[in-house]
């Protein structure tokens, strides 16, 4: 495993540095996980491209690295504390000062110097790349392929002086730094991988799913989900209509959701607070609809582009009375895919609002994925229980009973177009026909149908995933992006020996309380590793009885840094001590 | 044919005896039997206020959503489906307070939608607060010295932000108020249809009869242009919009028709099942 880093002012090609070294690495068959440090300003500024390569899964951040290219000296001071005996790859042009108390090995290349003679500064990017592979003891003939494929519409001579570029990068490093790295990437895993972020794989399990409307309003980080559907829905006879507002974004989908058809919003937290009223509405009035949540930091605007999970009260008890509804939580990218085209499922089945709570990690960083894990053409669409004309004529009702009391409380719908099929569609309490009512009985009985019929949720998908011995002396909870670290540091705790398995929770709402306290039962202690400052998800576990104080513990972080598996690491270590004494 | 019975309910109405709401519904039903509209194929989103009860008593596909959000979800509905007929209506403080931002951008997506506002100048559900269309100086139990604000003007506001598509009606007016909306709803567009339906139970200043010494009826004034929008601008600024009839009207493509992409076949009759060829070309786009 090698963690690369390139920092630099934004806007400098840091983004596209990082991108060829991941895409090429990629098909070269090893597993990348790549993350940026970015801010919200659109030029200038300090911003890093991490990338950790292995050949093995990686779905988490680390706190070191191995070679740090620096295109300013601001990246030196900010960074180079990680190196820990690295390579230190800089940029002559500024002259670089190491700082005391640093232990790395300078490579110094007039990296701006030479992609001028190769014609343009913007070359900067491919000379990094290419002295990048030198250190990462690369060939790098397979990224003299990807220019010239990614090149040859534009001509034979900007393919020659990118190659070129590449090539002395890595001669440079090659002829005049000889011997100097000693990192080794293991061998490559062939397979047929592509790399994506979880938005990219949320959005592509929507179109799968039959998603077809997207009516959305711009916000980091969930705007990527927006832009890559307004490229594809389109493709499949669809749209994504940019609104005014969460408020229209929300109620737009309430109306395509009340017509039929598969519709969604993606927010954060400042859209989500604002979807509120709207959720409501679509529990009451028991209509699908899927709204993602890609949470940051908060509160108010907090900090747009940093880390947090910390509207898992809002998603699941936000807005006014005791609204129905169903909240999901990916953890990777498959389950992003998956979570994707199975929330359109869950939401036309269960006739109810369907959160799915993704997280800024989550969505937006890069990751290698097995394409075979993106079958979007063999997914199931599962419509639910509608009613057609036929039907109604064979119950003789003389007015249709849209919201019938049922066992399951999932009542059969119409869908507009449905000769017979009429019905009021309101977030006033109603009668089983729609009809408004304050009937005491009745309010009960509904209250009661709309909220039983959650359970169902867990039929229709496992709610908690378990990696690791049945009975372990630690477990360690998580959800989201938090799930990639605590697996990481599972594998190094097993590595010292100890009993440690981990779970995560793919449901968050209605908790799969049975579930959940058969799985926990054999464990000894259950830290719940979440990145909030009022421990959001435990206080859920307490409401929903299923903490135990003496075997259940907190581990947080609210600083909008994503966990690093060493933090957990030691945040499980006291835990395990007292097992180790046992023993 | 559907008839007008066919756009009735059994549900008793909650309107108090004389408000002006009657005549909107009656005047809608008119014009959908006039339009030859189904009550299956008809889809009617409703707001919030004594206006919003409307969907109770209008036999169609009904949905009743929350204060102020009518339109975005008219608009949801027609993409969804765009073979339906979609009304929205909803009363003045729906529209033109908590629902503006959407009104202003509902003008200017212009999708097939025709949108009846039931104007009293007042707020009548929550008992008789000022509205945005309340004239300066209108006394209520939130304006006790009369209200500061000045009215919006929903007409000129519409005219100039987009509308292909802008009438005033009185509900007392019956053939032209239903003669207008049925032109609404044959509109290729987004069509505006503000009616004056007086709140006989809050509003004591602009009542019927003063309505019907002051509106002035555009179909009696044979040189009026209805499609020439400095003359609909002027005319409205000169009347204070006191004026009934097809105000402004211009040649329309809907949204729908414009959407990149997308087909005849709504939505939702539409075979979701992403086919290989497709999802290839989509797949390939992440290399
Ligand atoms: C978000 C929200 N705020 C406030 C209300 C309370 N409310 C209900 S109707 C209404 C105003 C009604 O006035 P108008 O839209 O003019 O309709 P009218 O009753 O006059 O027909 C208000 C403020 C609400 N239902 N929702
Ligand atoms: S309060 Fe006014 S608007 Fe409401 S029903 Fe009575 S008359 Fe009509």
């Amino acid at each position: 495993m090698v963690a690369w880093k390139i920092g630099g002012e934004q806007g400098e090609g840091i983004d596209s540095t990082g991108d060829v070294l991941s895409t090429v690495l990629s098909r070269m068959g090893y597993f990348v996980y790549g993350y940026k440090l970015f801010s919200s300003r659109i030029k200038g500024g300090h911003t890093t491209y991490k990338v950790r390569i292995a050949s093995r899964p990686v779905e988490a951040a680390t706190e070191v690295s191995d070679i740090l290219v620096a295109l300013n000296q601001e990246t030196i001071n900010q960074h180079a504390f990680e190196l820990n005996g690295g390579l230190l790859l800089a940029d002559s042009a500024f002259h670089p000062v190491m700082p005391d108390r640093v232990s790395a090995t300078l490579v110094t290349l007039p990296l701006t110097q030479i992609a001028k003679t190769h014609g343009s500064v913007v070359m900067r990017n491919m000379v990094s790349v290419g002295a990048s592979v030198a250190l990462l003891n690369l060939s790098p003939d397979p990224f003299l392929d990807y220019v010239e494929a990614k090149f040859s519409r534009k001509g034979a001579s900007i393919v020659t002086a990118n190659q070129e570029a590449v090539m002395d990068g890595y001669n440079r490093v090659r002829d005049e730094y000889a011997g100097i790295s000693q990192l080794t990437l293991g061998r490559p895993v062939t397979g047929d991988r592509l790399v994506l972020t979880g938005n990219d794989a949320l959005a592509l399990g929507a179109i799968a799913g039959g998603c077809r409307l997207m009516c959305g309003y711009p916000i980091t980080p969930a705007t990527d989900i927006m832009e890559a559907l307004s490229k594809w829905l389109p493709l499949v006879g669809g749209t994504v209509v940019q609104m005014e507002d969460e408020l229209a974004s929300m109620s737009a989908c309430i109306g395509a959701g009340y017509a039929g058809v598969r519709a969604m919003t993606a927010t954060s937290g400042p859209g989500f607070s604002l979807m509120q009223e709207g959720l409501g509405l679509a529990g009451m009035a028991e209509i699908p609809v899927v709204v993602v949540d890609t949470q940051r930091s908060g509160p108010s605007t907090g900090m747009p582009t940093k880390q947090e999970q910390s509207d898992l009260m809002a998603m699941i008890n936000g807005g006014h009375g005791d609204g129905p509804r169903v909240v999901l939580a990916p953890s990777s990218l498959e389950e992003s895919f998956e979570d994707g085209w199975q929330a359109f499922n869950v939401a036309d089945q269960l006739q109810t609002p369907v959160v799915i709570a993704t997280d800024l990690s989550l969505a937006l960083w890069s990751q290698s994925i097995d394409r075979d894990k993106l079958d979007g053409p063999r997914v199931a669409i599962e419509r639910g229980p509608l009613v057609s004309a036929d039907e109604l004529g064979q119950r003789g009702q003389e007015v249709f009973h849209r919201y019938a009391i049922t066992n399951d409380g999932i009542s059969p719908r119409t869908l507009p177009g449905t000769i017979n099929g009429q019905y009021l569609a309101t977030g006033v309490e109603h009668q089983p026909s729609g009809k408004v009512s304050e009937d005491p009985t009745n309010r009960a009985r509904m209250m009661e149908k709309r909220l039983a019929k959650l359970a169902l949720i867990h039929s229709l998908r496992q709610s908690i995933k378990w990696e690791g011995p049945q009975n372990p002396d630690l477990v360690l909870l998580a959800i989201g992006s938090t799930v990639g670290a605590i697996r990481e540091a599972q594998s190094v705790l097993l590595g010292e020996g100890h009993s440690v398995a981990i779970s995560w929770l793919r449901t968050l709402s209605p908790f799969p309380i049975e579930e959940f306290t058969k799985r926990v039962a054999g464990a000894g202690h259950v830290l719940v590793v979440e990145q909030n400052a009022t421990a959001q998800l435990a206080q859920l576990m307490r409401a929903q009885g299923v903490w135990d104080a003496h075997r259940f513990d907190s581990l947080l972080k609210y600083d909008g840094v994503q966990f690093f598996p060493s933090e957990i690491v030691d945040g499980a270590h006291p835990f395990l001590a007292t097992y180790a004494e046992v023993q | 044919m559907a008839t007008l019975q066919d756009f009735k309910t059994s549900e008793k109405s909650w309107w108090c005896p004389g408000c002006g709401d009657f005549g909107v519904l009656a005047a809608m039903q008119k014009a959908l039997v006039a339009v030859g509209a189904e009550p299956s194929t008809t889809a009617i989103v409703a707001g919030i206020g004594c206006s919003g009860k409307l969907g109770n008593y209008i036999n169609s596909y009904n949905i009743h959503v929350t204060h102020g959000r009518t339109l975005p979800a008219a608009m949801g509905i027609k993409l969804a489906n765009r073979d339906l007929l979609v009304l929205a209506a909803g009363g003045d403080g729906d529209a033109y307070a908590i629902g503006m931002g959407h009104f202003m951008h509902a003008l200017r997506r212009n999708v097939n939608v025709t949108y009846i506002v039931m104007d009293n100048h007042v707020y009548g559900l929550t008992k008789g607060q000022a509205s945005p269309t309340s004239e300066s100086g209108f006394q209520t139990k939130t304006t006790p010295n009369g209200s500061i604000d000045r009215p919006v003007h929903p007409l000129m506001l519409a005219v100039s932000g987009g509308a292909t598509f802008v009438a005033q009606g009185f509900s007392s007016w019956q053939p032209q108020l239903a003669r207008l909306i049925q032109q609404g709803i044959e509109h290729p567009g987004f069509a505006l249809i503000n009616v004056i339906s007086p709140c006989v139970t809050y509003n004591k200043v602009n009542t019927y009869d003063w309505y019907k010494k002051t509106l002035v009826n555009l179909d009696d004034d044979s040189t009026y242009d209805a499609h020439t929008r400095s003359t609909a601008l002027a005319r409205l600024d000169a009347t204070e919009e006191l004026v009934t009839g097809l105000i402004y009207q211009e040649e329309s493509v809907p949204y729908e028709d414009q959407v990149p992409g997308f087909r005849n076949t709504a939505l939702v009759n539409q075979d979701w099942q992403v086919d290989d060829k497709t999802w290839n070309t989509i797949m390939a786009s992440l290399e």
